[in-house]
């Protein structure tokens, strides 16, 4: 720590190079984990049987249904009978709640924690939206693909970027409170990998902000809402179209049927399923339950192998192990530093080349700075924002840091932070088009468990966006849907049938049960 | 874990829910619920001190007083007795935004027991996010939605203030309210969101993402590496 003290003066306003596109390249292909392919393996059931997974989304794609031994009576009179059944109570979920019930559809909400328990929650950073003169939806769809190393689905990111200004005024209009000058003006800042200054923040609680007011704005509208009770299977109809789900009482141990004209997946990302043995920035219940929900009933996926891990996790104390470092204190001008005190990469590279470039620096270089823990890290220098800025700009900017190291002993003002890549977000996912349609009829999708949106590796603030856009956009879509059609007819557990079939010719699923609804931390 | 560094960790005793158990003191109160062999599903939820599920209370044993916190932002200590809270039944109000003004006198139909309030400060005492609840119930009282927004943003609506309010005011709902109050009437609009939105929905923007939709990787690439960056 001594020798990142000696060095801060002399690194004040000085600007770290960037990396050349070559050297991105190089760094990307050694170090970062989605290129290490032992970590990965083939899939050898369902419709994208023979995709490259991880392990560990392997292993809940290959499992046997919760409802193999259970008898759902399908005939009787469902628990509850819908235009619109969402799944998932996040942001996403929220946001296509109040499109869908603002189009006249009757909706219910479904959730496996409490409802707004979820990685919307915990975002802190800010979210994109090009709305400054000097700024252009085209300008922001370059950053979001190169940022996504070109792989991006065109017309997802032209429906992300487009609507980005829509939905700043919508979150707006409800009353959500964006940091901003006296006379309105919208302060907004950089990100990794962002070409214009357009990061609107909530000090650093912008996506509790933005989930809160959903929330509030859902409970207003009197829109049903079920939670604790997660769906673990679809339902189809006789034409094997989406027609509902089975919901499991988490508390009273029951399984309920809820019919619906069309269905919303919104279950959020995969974190807890711990890739590669990574720490997790995400919530408790990122297990990837709607991707495995969805796929057994036949939507297809994209980048499903692909992973984000942030630059920035906590390493120490403990007790952060894991914790997300919001990206906006790099924005503000904080320094990844070596054991020397010495820079070693911009602070501002996109996630992916930022945090291959920390592993590097641990692994190639052996200069990370070796914890108790037995692990190793980086400084991040997080005094030079008050040098850069000037003093109680960390109180203001960044209250939830501040006070999450304070609470641990740490003065991140005057000391720099310890910090590692951890596993943050889930890039791929179920494939949607841009009005949210998955590959099955009456089945939509939005949010983290969707996939193309961001290519290969998502820009900061482009998942608070994505969350909103394709929220909004599902819900539409699904009420719209929902409009002419009769209530669903013969419902079915059907493909679960054929999927057993396959794990049984495979012997694929070795006694797994999936969706795996919570992660097992329970000491062994 | 190595034996080395198991060795070396000093484990207490703790009571959750009057049962003894023994866990390693370096732990948050989530983890060594789980170290216990606890699977959580009520209070439990982001384990990053955001989404305030996991209120709990505790007692150190020797001592009176009854303190709070998150479990997931606190530490164990030798002889804690702790119980969390899984759900406060708090009332919210619901009402259209649209209809609604900012007003002490409109707001008091929404919430009318924050006029009880008895100024005993138990709420800003509680609270674990430091926040003083009992000032930001007292801006709203007077109509300073501006104030109460301001001082109450940090809050993660965990319960903890109304579980000890003896005149029943649910702080949180009320200050969201008052939040949401703010952002929609009081805060200045943005003078270019309003333009911009106009011309995205006449579609004036749609020709420069087509044109960048219809490039190929090697363009797309070019315009990319030599994009200008906005200082």
């Amino acid at each position: 720590m001594k020798k990142v003290e000696e060095s801060r003066t002399s690194r004040v306003g000085v600007n770290y190079p960037r990396m050349s596109p070559q050297e991105r390249r190089d760094v990307l292909e050694k170090f970062h984990p989605d290129y290490i392919e032992d970590g990965f393996r083939e899939i050898k059931v369902g419709v994208d049987k023979g995709a490259r997974l991880p392990n560990e989304m392997a292993d809940v794609f290959e499992s046997w249904s919760r409802l193999r031994h259970v008898d759902i009576d399908l005939r009787a009179e469902p628990e509850y009978d819908v235009d619109v059944l969402v799944i998932g109570g996040g942001g996403a979920g929220a946001s296509a709640a109040l499109e869908a019930h603002g189009a006249g559809a009757d909706v219910l909400v479904t959730t496996k924690l409490r409802f707004g328990d979820a990685n919307t929650m915990m975002a802190q950073g800010g979210i994109q939206a090009a709305d400054k003169e000097s700024d252009t939806p085209a300008i922001h769809y370059l950053d979001v693909v190169g940022g996504g190393r070109f792989d991006n689905v065109p017309e997802l990111a032209r429906a992300l970027v487009r609507d980005a200004p829509l939905s700043i005024k919508w979150l707006e209009d409800m009353g959500t409170m964006f940091d901003k000058h006296d006379d309105g003006t919208t302060i907004t800042g950089h990100g990794g990998g962002t070409s214009r200054k357009r990061m609107h923040t909530a000090r650093d609680y912008t996506g509790a902000e933005i989930m809160r007011t959903l929330r509030d704005e859902v409970y207003n509208k009197g829109i049903t809402v079920v939670d604790f009770s997660p769906a673990v299977e679809l339902i189809l109809d006789k034409n094997g179209r989406a027609a509902g789900a089975v919901l499991y009482n988490l508390e009273t141990e029951q399984y309920l049927v809820a019919r619906a004209k069309t269905v919303i997946i919104a279950t959020g990302g995969s974190g807890r399923l711990h890739y590669r043995g990574f720490p997790t920035s995400n919530h408790y219940g990122a297990t990837a339950d709607g991707l495995i929900i969805g796929y057994r009933a036949g939507a297809k996926t994209i980048y499903a192998d692909s992973i984000q891990y942030h630059p920035t996790g906590g390493a120490y104390p403990p007790q952060l192990l894991g914790l997300l470092v919001t990206e906006k204190t790099r924005g503000l001008g904080a320094t990844p530093l070596n054991i020397k005190g010495e820079q070693f990469v911009y602070h501002l590279e996109t996630r992916d080349v930022e945090s291959s470039a920390i592993i590097r620096e641990c692994e190639e270089r052996e200069l990370g700075v070796p914890l108790p823990t037995g692990i190793t890290a980086v400084w991040l220098d997080s005094p030079l924002i008050e040098m850069t800025h000037g003093e109680g700009t960390i109180e203001r900017q960044l209250p939830a840091m501040l006070r999450q190291f304070h609470r641990f002993d740490v003065d991140i003002r005057k000391e720099p932070m310890l910090i590692y890549p951890t596993l943050h977000y889930q890039n791929g996912g179920l494939l949607i088009d841009d009005q949210a349609r998955s590959s099955v009829e009456n089945l939509f999708a939005a949010g983290e468990t969707t996939g193309g949106i961001h290519g290969t590796n998502r820009l900061m603030g482009n998942s608070l966006l994505d969350i909103i856009v394709f929220g909004r956009r599902a819900g539409r879509s699904a009420a719209e849907k929902s409009k002419d059609m009769t209530a669903p007819e013969e419902l079915n557990l059907d493909h679960l049938i054929s999927y057993h079939r396959e794990l049984e010719q495979t012997e694929a699923a070795d006694g797994r049960i999936g969706p795996m609804l919570l992660p097992h931390y329970t000491h062994r | 874990m190595t034996e080395t560094v198991k060795d070396s960790i000093k484990m207490v005793d703790i009571y959750v829910m009057g049962k003894r158990y023994t866990v390693p003191e370096t732990l948050t109160i989530i983890d060594a619920m789980e170290y216990a062999g606890y699977r959580l599903t009520r209070g439990c939820g982001c384990r990053a001190g955001f989404c305030g599920a996991c209120a709990t209370v505790y007692r150190i044993a020797g001592d009176y007083e009854l303190k709070v916190g998150l479990a997931c932002q606190t530490k164990v200590e030798e002889g804690m007795y702790l119980a969390q809270l899984p759900f406060f039944p708090g009332r919210k109000a619901t009402y259209d935004l649209e209809e609604i003004k900012p007003s002490a006198a409109y707001f008091a139909q929404l919430y009318p027991e924050i006029y009880r309030c008895l100024g005993c400060s138990s709420c800003s005492k509680v609270c674990p996010q430091d926040i003083d609840v009992m000032q930001y119930i007292a801006y709203i009282q007077r109509g300073e939605f501006a104030k109460a927004a301001d001082i109450s943003f940090d809050c993660l609506m965990c319960g903890l203030c109304v579980s000890r309010c003896p005149v029943n005011i649910v702080h949180y709902n009320a200050a969201l309210t008052a939040r949401r109050l703010f952002g929609r009437y009081i805060a200045n609009a943005d003078p270019f969101l309003a333009e911009r939105t106009k011309a995205i929905d006449a579609g004036e923007l749609d020709a420069e993402i087509e044109e960048m939709m219809a490039a190929d990787k090697e363009k797309l690439q070019e315009m990319y590496n030599n994009r200008e960056i906005e200082k």
